[in-house]
Parts: structure tokens; C-alpha cells; sequence
């Protein structure tokens, strides 16, 4: 998964050129670029053992002793000057100056993996001939100490004409040295390039054999096989553990955000009814009131409860990516999704959309071919994503029991979100299949995928990673949950008749739920059900704090049920099991339309997406509930 | 050659391999645990550019490492990585016992 690009299109950071002098921080794949740019910046950015995670540049601050901004940009990760998928393309137009919001940068940093030394060094070559102030920097050195191999980083300096650290990036060891290269950098002008003429080397082969070269000057022992990787894959990719540990990986991520999730959920259920009740019993009765509590409260309130669960998914994907299984995952995928005319490379952004669409979209350039990642774009909103967890949630909670059915491991609770996962999952299938039968036929693309060994995910790093979700999710939940809930609130209220507040139904929000009721009747929605699935146009989860707001309003006069209790009144089994249905395929998700429109470059593809995934959802709901009326 | 219409696919059998130029062995064919000296890469040019950044140069060691379960995509140790390759593209990386002379290697 990909997060570079923030859930829901928080404004991209930009460097101000006036403001300090810019670093690029590049490197291949998995060199460990975004753990030093963390060690660096203290910035939060997104660090995962696998191949092009990060796609859009990132930008951190540092500040030098004079109090001068230096700016350091994590780009993508590149294994030549010439650039293959969208994600390459922009790291070389930043290097060689054609980034025109940017700007050449003022030096580099290039970061190489220290355990694969030569091969490493066959990026440096291009990457030191443009000339510009670089600091070679070796990642790694614990893991290549550890496994007996080693490096003399004077030696290599001297080979390549500009300085060299021998760091490890994870341990914080050596990283004192690139801070002082970037303290150099900002405090004096850019001193002119070392007068070492480099040697322009044309063709990979003379790049390789001039790295394997300068790799013996520099005295250079490749460090032993990784024994333990080569173990765990000898386990992960067995013919029958392999697939089975899969699938226990996969149960047990889902299993684990329902239960695990639970006592912190209700944890916080608990401090919003408090806070609410609280915050009611010191105000004044009245408009006032009404807003904050039901208003405010109701509708903010009933979408926090959620943030436990939507970091749980989010921790567990971080582990998964962070360990280096799911570059694993996605080679034991690779199979079935050639079957669906798709490619391994295609199963990361899509796992990522189990998170959010919006990164997963944005992840797809790192899939070379142009159909495959059209068509991986297409569905990667089928996907079930974390906003659709409170609407699952809300609704198994109020209508499924919670039968054991395989002992302690799985209950029908579980078993029903499960399903609507496949659910989500086979309609992407589908729509792949049917993608690829007509508009984007064509024969086999490759599938190229890099194994990086096994490591330890950074607690810290995690940890970052999940304040940075809790965040953004807060930030939504702040504004455009609140806008909406308080929005609401207001058209809820009017219009005054006699100096008082319409009933519900009276309301202007009212009127417009009747008026859309005879559509959606068939389905099973009555119209608090309708103003919910217009509210949710903007987020899906908004549906959520719009019912809590609504039940609020209706149950002002009396002590306010749980929001559960007031929807087993309200909707029937058949009309709950549609209402999911319905956001298994709907596009309620203004953010990814808007993504998918920057990133396919027109309004067509996002318009036919949009209208093909309501056809689905209406339909699929009226099934379901039709079906359930009929077997009643 | 990039077209629109009919991309070259690249199937496994035997008998389109009959059509490639010299012919032989190909990493498809290597068994897990053995290893051979890449010879040729009969890809299009930005496929083989994309292999050869990874590692997969003429004249370079590649060891059969395994493969996924169900035996597709294979796993190629190469210059100090795992690369993870489907079969059909593997079955067009041509290569020999003994390593490649001067002129073969230029």
C-alpha cells in the first residue's frame, strides 16, 4: 500500500525555492530512502519493503544551525535515468531539472542498499555524471555487518569522486554524517561539482562491470546470503503452506479489526456519550443545544467511534508491507490475477484499497503497462475500503447475531464482513474480466517483482504512520463530517413554522428524503435511509453521523436510544443486508472520483466508473431485498 | 516494436521456441537449485532494459531459486537479489552452461 498522497487529498507540501536550498533524496526500491528521510525530517512518510511505494515526491524541513529552511524531497524509487512507469518519470524530471515546480535540485543525496553494493552502483553512475553535488550514502551497514560483509567508505569516495556515509538508516547509526552534508549544503552556496570528471558510461553492461570495478577498489565483501529470508520463503511460497498461510494472514486480518477492535470501540462510544451528555447538561436548552449535541455530537460522534477499528486495518497492512510479505503475497497472487488479464504488481494498490482508493489510485504507477494500470484503476474502488467499515459495522452489529461458527476463530458477525469483502472482491474480477473482453484487450504483459529480504517492521515507524491516519481521519471527521452534520442540522430545522422546528419529516432535509423515497422504496430504504445516501455522496462513512444526526433530532424529546436500536426500527433484515450491498458497489466517494480524474487526465473514465458502479449498487440491493421479501 | 493491435504474446511450447533464432535452453527449463550463465534476452527492448536494471545480464549467473506455489511466477537469484519472473517471460531469457566469451559478452 501506498500512502504517499494523503487519504482524501490533504493539500501536497511544496518547497518555497526562496525559503532554503532543496535536497533530492533518491535511490532504488528498497534502499531505504523513506526511513532516512524520516530520521531526517521527524516528518511522517511512508516507509514499506516494497519495490515503488513512493509515488509522489514528498518534501521534510531541515533547519541549519543559522536558522536557515533546507527542504529534503523523497522521490520515487529509480533503478536507471531512464524512466519506465509515471512514478520513474517523476524522479528523472526533478533530476534534470524539467520538474518546473521545483526546480533542479541544489544536491543529492543518493541512497544505495550497502548488502547489494554493486548493483546498487550501477544507479550511481548516471546519477553522479549529471554533476551536481551528491553524497553517496550506503544504507544498511548493521545488516551488512551482521551477515560478515563490508566496506571501505574512504576507499569508495575516493573510486567515485564525492563523499560517501556508511549508515544504517534504521538504527539512526552513521546518520549524523548526512546531517552534516545538508548543514554544509544550506550554510555556504552550493559549492561548484567536484573536479572529477566522471566517466559517461552508455550501456547497463559497461555500468555494471564499471560498478563491480569500483566495488573492489572500494574493498567491498558481499555479505552472506540472507539465511533467514531464504527460510521463511522456503516456507511462505511452499506449494501447500504457502497458499494456506495466505489465507490465515487474510482471515486473520479481518478477524482481528472486527474483535480486536471492539473494547476500544466501545471505549470511545462511551467518552462521546459522556462528553455529549456533559456538554448538554451545562447548556441552556435550545437551538444551541440542539446543534451541538445532536447536531455536533450526534453526527461527528457516531464516525469517531470508528478510528480504532480504521487504524487496526491500517496497522496490520503496515506490518504486512513493512515484514516484506506482501511483495510475497503479490507473486503468489500473480497467477490468479493473470487469470483476470491482470498482473501481481496490480494486487498492492488493490490490497491498499482495502484501506482507501485514493493512494491505491495513485499507487498504480508503478504498473508499467498503461492497460493494466487503466484497468486497475477501474476497480480498485470495488475494493472494500476502511469508509465503508462503520456502514458494515453499524449494520452487522444491528442485524446479525453473533453465531460461532467455526468455535472461537470465526462467527457469523465476521464471517458476514468477510463476505462482503469478497463481495467487493469478485465485482472488481468481474469488471476486470469484462474490461479486458472488450475495451482493453490484449495479450500477456510482464510481471517483474523484486524480493527485498525479510525485515523487521520499525515500531516507530508503524506508530507515525498510525497518527498520521488517526489525523487525517480526525481532520475529516472535523470538517467535512461536521460541515455535512451541522448542514444537516440546519435544513433539518427549517423551515420555522409558529417559531418552532418543523417535524423531521416537515423539514426541508425531510422533503428531499420523500422526494427520493419512491426510488429507493423497492429497495428497502425508507427516506432517512435516502438523506443518508445523499450525504454520503461526499464520503461513504458520512451516511453514518447523518443517521445519528437525524435519530437525534427524531428522539430529541426523549432520552436518545443507541443509534442500533433506532435502525432495527427503522430498516427491515432485507433492507439492512441491501443497504450494504449498496455500498459494497456504489462510488460514494467524492475524493476518488476526483483522484481518478487527475490521474487518468479526463472526466470520461471517472463519469463511466461512476454511473457503471451506481447501476451495480442500485440494482444489487434491489435483488437483495427483493430476494429477502420473497423468502421472508 | 510497440503496435496496438496484436502485442507479441510469448507462449511456452516447444514448438514456437523452435522459431527463435539458435534455439537452446532457456531459464524456464532451469530446475530449482541450478544455475546457469545468461546468455541472450529475446524480449522487446524495454522489457529486456527492465530485466537487465534488475540484474539479468548477459553473461551474468542466474540460479533457479523457486517459485510461487503452482510452480508460476519462478524465483531467479541474480547479482545478490530474488527476482520473481512469470514462466513465459523466463522461457525467452536464453541461457548456457559456460560463460560467455569476450565477443559474446561486448
Amino acid at each position: 500500500m501506498s500512502d504517499s498522497g494523503s487519504c482524501h487529498g490533504a493539500a501536497p507540501q511544496t518547497v518555497n525555492r526562496k525559503a532554503g536550498h532543496y535536497i533530492a533524496l533518491v535511490g532504488p526500491p528498497n534502499a531505504g530512502k523513506s526511513t532516512l528521510f524520516n530520521r531526517l525530517t521527524g516528518l511522517r512518510q511512508k516507509v514499506a519493503n516494497f519495490p515503488g511505494v513512493t509515488v509522489e515526491y514528498h518534501v521534510g524541513r531541515v533547519r541549519d544551525e543559522s536558522g536557515r529552511d533546507l527542504f529534503v524531497v523523497d522521490l520515487p524509487g529509480i533503478y536507471s535515468m531512464t524512466p519506465r512507469s509515471e512514478d520513474e518519470k517523476v524522479t528523472h524530471d526533478v533530476l534534470v531539472g524539467a520538474n518546473l515546480s521545483l526546480g533542479k535540485p541544489d544536491a543529492i543525496i543518493l541512497i544505495l542498499d550497502s548488502t547489494n553494493l554493486q548493483r546498487h552502483l550501477v544507479l550511481a553512475a548516471p546519477v553522479l555524471a549529471l554533476g551536481m553535488p551528491t553524497l553517496v550514502v550506503l544504507n544498511m551497514a548493521d545488516d551488512l555487518a551482521a551477515r560478515g560483509g563490508s566496506v571501505d567508505p574512504a576507499a569508495l569516495a575516493k573510486e567515485i569522486g564525492a563523499p560517501v556515509a556508511l549508515i544504517s538508516a534504521s538504527t539512526g547509526e552513521g546518520v549524523e554524517r548526512v546531517t552534516h552534508f545538508l548543514r554544509g549544503t544550506g550554510a555556504r552556496p552550493i559549492a561548484p561539482a567536484p573536479k572529477f570528471v566522471f566517466p559517461i558510461l552508455q550501456t547497463l553492461p559497461a555500468r555494471r562491470r564499471w560498478a563491480g570495478r569500483v566495488g573492489l577498489q572500494a574493498g567491498y565483501t558481499a555479505p552472506a546470503p540472507p539465511e533467514w529470508t531464504r527460510r521463511l520463503d522456503r516456507v511462505f511460497l511452499d506449494a501447500v503452506a504457502g497458499p494456506l498461510i495466505f489465507l490465515i494472514v487474510v482471515l486473520g486480518v479481518f478477524q482481528g479489526i472486527f474483535t480486536g477492535a471492539q473494547p476500544m470501540m466501545d471505549g470511545v462510544e462511551h467518552l462521546i456519550n459522556w462528553s455529549g451528555g456533559l456538554l448538554g447538561s451545562y447548556l441552556p436548552e435550545g437551538v444551541f443545544r440542539s446543534l451541538l449535541v445532536e447536531g455536533v455530537w450526534g453526527g461527528v460522534g457516531s464516525v469517531v467511534v470508528f478510528l480504532p477499528q480504521i487504524l487496526l486495518l491500517f496497522l496490520f497492512i503496515g506490518i504486512l508491507e513493512d515484514s516484506g510479505y506482501l511483495a510475497r503475497a503479490a507473486v503468489i497472487a500473480d497467477r490468479t490475477m493473470a487469470r483476470v488479464g491482470l498482473q501481481g504488481k496490480a494486487f498492492i494498490p488493490l490490497l491498499s484499497a482495502y484501506a482507501c482508493a485514493v493512494p491505491a489510485i495513485m499507487a498504480t504507477r508503478t504498473i508499467e503497462d498503461k492497460r493494466d494500470r487503466l484497468a486497475t484503476v477501474l476497480i480498485a474502488p470495488f475494493m472494500t475500503c476502511s469508509a465503508r467499515l462503520p456502514i458494515y459495522t453499524l449494520l452487522i452489529a444491528a442485524f446479525v447475531p453473533n453465531t460461532p461458527l467455526l468455535g472461537q476463530f470465526l462467527g457469523l458477525q465476521a464471517a458476514v464482513l468477510l463476505g462482503l469483502y469478497v463481495l467487493g472482491f469478485i465485482a472488481a474480477v468481474g469488471t476486470a474480466l469484462l474490461l479486458r473482453s472488450s475495451v482493453l484487450r490484449h495479450a500477456k504483459t510482464m510481471f517483474v517483482m523484486e524480493l527485498p529480504p525479510y525485515r523487521r517492521p520499525s515500531v516507530q515507524t508503524l506508530l507515525l504512520r498510525l497518527m498520521d491516519r488517526a489525523v487525517i481521519f480526525l481532520q475529516r471527521a472535523g470538517t467535512v463530517i461536521l460541515l455535512v452534520s451541522v448542514g444537516l442540522w440546519i435544513l433539518a430545522h427549517l423551515p420555522y413554522e409558529n417559531g418552532k422546528p418543523p417535524a423531521i419529516e416537515q423539514s426541508i432535509a425531510g422533503q428531499i428524503g420523500r422526494a427520493v423515497e419512491p426510488v429507493i422504496l423497492p429497495l428497502g430504504f425508507n427516506w432517512k435511509i435516502g438523506i443518508g445516501l445523499i450525504t454520503s455522496l461526499a464520503a461513504r462513512e458520512v451516511i453514518v453521523g447523518t443517521l445519528g444526526t437525524i435519530y437525534g433530532i427524531e428522539n430529541a424529546e426523549k432520552d436518545s436510544p443507541p443509534l442500533i436500536e433506532s435502525l432495527r426500527k427503522d430498516l427491515t433484515p432485507g433492507g439492512a443486508y441491501a443497504l450494504m450491498i449498496f455500498f459494497a458497489f456504489a462510488m460514494q466517494c467524492f475524493s476518488t472520483v476526483a483522484i481518478v480524474r487527475r490521474e487518468l487526465g479526463s472526466w470520461a473514465w471517472p463519469t463511466v466508473q461512476f454511473a457503471y458502479m451506481g447501476f451495480l449498487a442500485y440494482f444489487g440491493a434491489l435483488l437483495t431485498n427483493q430476494v429477502w421479501i420473497a423468502f421472508r | 516494436m510497440v503496435d496496438t493491435s496484436g502485442r507479441r504474446s510469448y507462449p511456452e511450447s516447444a514448438m514456437q521456441l523452435s522459431f527463435n533464432k539458435g534455439g537452446g535452453e532457456t531459464l524456464a527449463q532451469l530446475r530449482t537449485g541450478d544455475r546457469a550463465y545468461l546468455h541472450r534476452l529475446d524480449l522487446p527492448e524495454e522489457m529486456s532494459q527492465r530485466l537487465m536494471e534488475l540484474g539479468f545480464l548477459p553473461g551474468t549467473i542466474v540460479v533457479a531459486a523457486g517459485s510461487a506455489p503452482g510452480g508460476d511466477p519462478r524465483i531467479f537469484r541474480v547479482d545478490g537479489s530474488d527476482i520473481a519472473l512469470r514462466r513465459d517471460t523466463a522461457s525467452r531469457l536464453y541461457i548456457s552452461a559456460q560463460p560467455l566469451s569476450e565477443a559474446e559478452l561486448l
